[in-house]
């Protein structure tokens, strides 16, 4: 077989499995994988540098609030998810002082409130306040560690967590509320404390929480893992 | 030798644009339909007919919501970086000239043109140069609205980090509003685009290979000399 035959071949041979490659490449049921990861890098990165950790979600008024029945609530389970008894929340991982709270103990800590616009990942937005204490207060008591980057949400909601970057949970509208609209935090929306933000999309607000870690390196989240977007951020 | 009618990098990034925007389309087809809705929350907007409507899934890409928008943020890219090029070379060549709409060589025309299409009047005014005055209309109108697709985008994926674009567009569901009317509008141009090219199959041609001797072209030989090149 001539050379030029053979080089014409096996180019030819090396277009088809790229062309299959590409085919590959773009798989919805996959989208961590191929060009469709490869570019979740990319829209990583590029929100990372649009994040500014001082820039604040506009503060919204009383009047804009949803009604609440306008104001969704989900959850995996198939029931809503009880307190296990006796319920603390742990603050562990690249700390220098590990902490067990209680809702009491929270609620001595200095409060905070935000009410800014609520964006889901399916394109719905609503309004509501939330009361609490915000997670950077948390990171400070408990001294972390500078070699946390990443921080870890767990829940009693059937396993549901998610994982952040570092900076936008320390962010000033990050916060773990344990009220809404002026109330306590009903049941449906996370009682007795939630991660509530303004700088992510509602699935990164773990609610049903037991557990915040402080970690060197990324994990998951449990609709992170089937697909959805890691960073997520708004 | 006279200019070629359709220069290669419009031919490609026209026919690439073609492909990035049935992606983008379809995708974000897949992403209303996981809320079909416009307004906010208990405040949907009453204008709005197609509440509740899901588009048909043979219309949608990505299988899934999580699927679909990881396509529409990778393409938006592709999309976003053809258009620039395509904008550069339109403006650094002077093509933007002949392809762009100047109320005073082409408003005239342009009327013309509707009423003939219309069936209103027999004689269709000849084109003036490259395309004739509907055709600039159209196209420059579709150049502007482009813009407008990529910012209401920005604004309701970064409603907080650009919180003055998504303010300055009327907000989050506001910007969400904008974006779908403009593919609609893009939809409804594209249909009507096809069905003038089906009716005059030469311009395929030159869309495509960049050549065009058509009796148009024979008719006006020297097309590239419009009043504002002409020395
Ligand atoms: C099957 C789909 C399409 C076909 C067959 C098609 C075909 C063509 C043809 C033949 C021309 C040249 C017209 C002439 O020389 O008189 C043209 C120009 C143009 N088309 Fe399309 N097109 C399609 C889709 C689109 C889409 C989706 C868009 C954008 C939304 C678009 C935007 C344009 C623009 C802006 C021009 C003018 C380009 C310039 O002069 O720089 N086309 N198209």
């Amino acid at each position: 077989m001539s050379s030029t035959r053979r080089n014409f071949l096996s180019g030819g041979l090396r277009s088809a499995g790229l062309l299959a490659l590409g085919g590959l490449a773009c798989d919805g049921d996959r989208p961590h994988a191929g060009f469709l990861g490869l570019m979740e890098n990319v829209n990583e990165r590029f929100q990372r540098a649009l994040f500014d950790p001082g820039r604040l979600a506009p503060e919204l008024s009383e009047g804009e609030e949803s009604a609440p029945e306008d104001f969704p609530a989900y959850k995996i389970s198939r029931e809503l998810p009880v307190a296990p008894a006796g319920w603390a929340l742990a603050v562990r991982g690249l700390v220098a002082r590990p902490l067990t709270l209680s809702v009491a103990e929270l609620r001595r800590l200095p409060a905070t409130r935000t009410r800014v616009r609520h964006h889901c990942v399916e394109g719905w937005s609503a309004v509501a306040s939330w009361d609490g204490v915000r997670l950077a207060e948390l990171a400070r008591l408990a001294g972390v560690d500078r070699r946390a980057r990443y921080v870890e949400f767990r829940s009693f909601d059937s396993g549901y967590w998610s994982s952040w970057d570092l900076e936008s949970a320390l962010h000033p509208q990050t916060i773990l509320a344990y009220g809404m609209n002026g109330a306590p935090l009903q049941r449906e929306h996370g009682a007795p404390l939630r991660l509530y933000s303004a700088v992510k999309l509602g699935y990164k607000m773990v609610k049903y929480l037991t557990e915040v870690s402080f970690l060197p390196v990324r994990t998951g989240g449990y609709w992170e893992d089937q697909g959805y977007e890691w960073f997520a951020g708004v | 030798m006279p200019r070629s009618k359709q220069p290669w990098l419009i031919r490609t990034t026209h026919w690439a644009n073609l492909v990035f925007l049935v992606v983008m389309a379809g995708s974000g087809l897949r992403i209303l339909a996981a809320y079909p809705f416009l307004g906010e929350r208990g405040r949907d907007y009453g204008w709005y007919l197609l509440q509740g409507m899901r588009p048909p899934d043979a219309l949608t890409i990505g299988g899934w919501l999580a699927g679909a928008r990881h396509w529409h943020f990778a393409f938006a890219w592709l999309f976003v970086a053809n258009a620039l090029v395509y904008g550069v070379y339109l403006f650094a060549s002077g093509e933007w000239r002949r392809r762009l709409f100047s109320p005073r060589r082409d408003a005239r025309n342009a009327w013309g043109t509707l009423l003939h299409d219309l069936r209103l009047r027999r004689e269709a005014p000849p084109p003036v140069g490259l395309y004739n005055g509907m055709q600039r209309l159209t196209y420059t109108g579709v150049l502007a609205a482009a813009p407008l697709l990529v910012l209401s985008g920005l604004a309701m994926y970064k409603p907080v980090q650009l919180s003055l674009l998504t303010a300055l567009l009327g907000g989050y569901d506001a910007a969400r509003a904008i974006h779908l009317l403009v593919l609609a509008g893009l939809a409804l141009f594209t249909v009507v685009h096809v069905v003038q090219v089906v009716l005059h199959p030469r311009t395929l041609a030159g869309m495509t290979v960049g050549r065009d001797l058509g009796p148009e072209e024979r008719r006006a030989p020297r097309e590239t000399r419009l009043p504002e090149e002409a020395p």
